[in-house]
């Protein structure tokens, strides 16, 4: 008993020096033997302003255990997640007698592909939206049902049900035409400090990614992997919610999820990932 | 001679007065490097104290970016700003004093928070609740905790 505690605390002490200078690794990330991400890549054009020139998945920047957990759908809570999704899809509910299935079928066919070009430019809205705007637009034009709570568990459940079909594919945003302004507002919103701490995203996801930040290892701070299974609240978790907590932390006022600002905010972050593939749902500390 | 001694008596009050008042956030008076000549307590600053302020995650939190060897009994130093051993070798008192009250003034630009600072805050919130606040907010140290902390710095040599 006395020994393996003992054991326990050497080894704690021989994996700590390690963590505390730990750069993002080199692994390989291949689901199920079968799905190689690109976790690791050429930053797009719109970067070259920046320190990045290679642009990397969160997944590089957690330890050894935690990046195991995605390699293998057995082993990645965030499946189960997707599984209550397929629930929901097949649900009728609403004034019109529909589920998502009346209209879209399968969404292995109807949904491959189309978290990995989101946010993007809605022409009949003239908006920019993002696919939890496009879920309750379904619902409440197509189904006469409520919406779900913009990060709520019924939502981000279903974000992980459309994710998983573009599994390892490119992330693919468009930044031109009509998102450009939306992507201009974004941009500056990564840059701005806010708060008491007065800290901007760029501080820590482009100037110190790679570092420690007390126990948190600093990765780039990308969406390609959303929604993200967190060891750390045991649940799914949305990019709005992920987006709020990180300003909540600079000690400022935050934005409201689904807000005009975390739209292209998310325009903006999903388009410096431009290139990863689609993670979603992955696995994160 | 008499009166004389009666306003030396009253500026000895006065005096006494205005070093009991901290230095208000506002007023403190920075020089052309960031630097701070004057306590801003007129107290000496209490070094263990210093070391608490630093390591508490509630409090000054400074081991979160700063590894900082004399205080490796708390967990989890960060790599986010350099290591902070043999500080008092490299920098005098009042610069050191000027760099934990507002780094800003020292490195223009800085990730490093402003200590002393109560507005011009972009969307400034309710400590870690997300929620506004109206400034000005209270500074993230007290005066008394920075002189703590400077206390401490300077005891960080190595020569
Ligand atoms: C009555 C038919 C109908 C129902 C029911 C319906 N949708 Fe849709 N959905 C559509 C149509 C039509 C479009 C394409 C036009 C548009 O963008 O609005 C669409 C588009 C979408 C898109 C965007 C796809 C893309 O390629 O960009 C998503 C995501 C989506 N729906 C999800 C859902 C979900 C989730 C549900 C159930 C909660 C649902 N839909 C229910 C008709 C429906
Ligand atoms: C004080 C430093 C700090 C600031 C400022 C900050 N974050 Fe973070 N963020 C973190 C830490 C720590 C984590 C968890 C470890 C990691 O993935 O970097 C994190 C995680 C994230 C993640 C999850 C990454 C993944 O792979 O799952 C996203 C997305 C993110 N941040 C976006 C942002 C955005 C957008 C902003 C600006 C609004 C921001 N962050 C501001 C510290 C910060
Ligand atoms: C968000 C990260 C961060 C936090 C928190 C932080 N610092 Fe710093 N600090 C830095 C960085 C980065 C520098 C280097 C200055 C620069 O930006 O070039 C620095 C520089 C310093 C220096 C000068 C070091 C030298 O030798 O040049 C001192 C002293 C210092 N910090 C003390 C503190 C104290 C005391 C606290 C807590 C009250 C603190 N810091 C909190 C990031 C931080």
């Amino acid at each position: 008993m006395r020994m393996q505690a003992k054991a326990a605390i050497a080894a704690a002490l021989i994996a700590a020096p390690g963590l505390a200078s730990a750069d993002p690794d080199d692994d390989t990330l291949i689901v199920n033997g079968e799905i190689e991400m690109t976790t690791k890549t050429s930053a797009p054009e719109h970067m070259s302003d920046t320190y990045i020139d290679t642009i990397m998945s969160g997944w590089h920047f957690r330890s050894d255990e935690t990046q195991a957990l995605q390699m293998d759908d057995f082993d990645n809570s965030g499946m189960i997640f997707v599984d209550t999704g397929r629930a929901q899809w097949e649900q009728v509910e609403g004034s019109e007698g529909n589920s998502c299935a009346s209209c879209h079928e399968d969404p292995a066919d109807s949904m491959k592909g189309v978290r990995a070009t989101y946010p993007k430019w809605d022409p009949e809205a003239e908006e920019v939206q993002t696919v939890a705007m496009q879920i309750n637009d379904c619902r409440t034009e197509n189904m006469g049902a409520e919406p779900y709570g913009y990060t709520s568990t019924e939502m981000a459940n279903m974000e992980a049900l459309i994710a998983v079909q573009s599994r390892g594919m490119p992330v693919d945003v468009k930044i031109d035409g009509p998102a450009r302004e939306m992507w201009e507002k974004g941009k500056d919103l990564y840059y701005t400090r806010t708060g008491q701490l007065e800290l901007s995203c760029a501080n820590c996801h482009e100037d110190n990614y790679g570092n420690m930040i007390r126990a948190d290892h600093l990765s780039q701070g990308q969406i390609n992997g959303f929604p993200t299974y967190r060891l750390k609240n045991a649940k799914l978790n949305t990019v709005h919610a992920r987006f709020k907590g990180c300003v909540r932390d600079t000690r400022a006022e935050t934005y409201k999820p689904g807000s005009d600002a975390f739209v292209a905010l998310e325009l903006y972050v999903a388009s410096r990932g431009n290139g990863l593939s689609v993670e979603g749902p992955s696995v994160r500390n | 001679m008499k009166l004389s001694t009666t306003i030396l008596a009253a500026a000895v009050i006065a005096a006494g007065t205005a070093k009991a008042e901290p230095v208000a956030p506002g007023e403190v008076q920075f020089g052309d490097y960031g630097g701070i000549a004057e306590s801003l307590t007129g107290k000496a600053g209490d070094p263990e104290n210093g070391a608490k302020v630093m390591k508490t995650k509630s409090i000054g939190n400074c081991i979160s970016c700063h590894k900082v060897t004399a205080l490796s009994d708390a967990p989890f130093h960060g790599e986010v700003g350099p290591s902070l051993d043999g500080v008092a070798d490299r920098w005098e008192e009042a610069q050191v004093r000027g760099i934990v009250t507002n780094a800003k003034m020292t490195f223009p630009g800085t990730i490093m928070p402003a200590y002393y600072k109560t507005e011009g805050f972009t969307r400034p919130g309710k400590a870690f609740t997300g929620k506004a606040a109206e400034e000005p907010l209270p500074p993230l140290l007290t005066a008394q905790q920075i002189e703590d902390v400077v206390a401490f710095l300077m005891t960080l040599s190595e020569e």
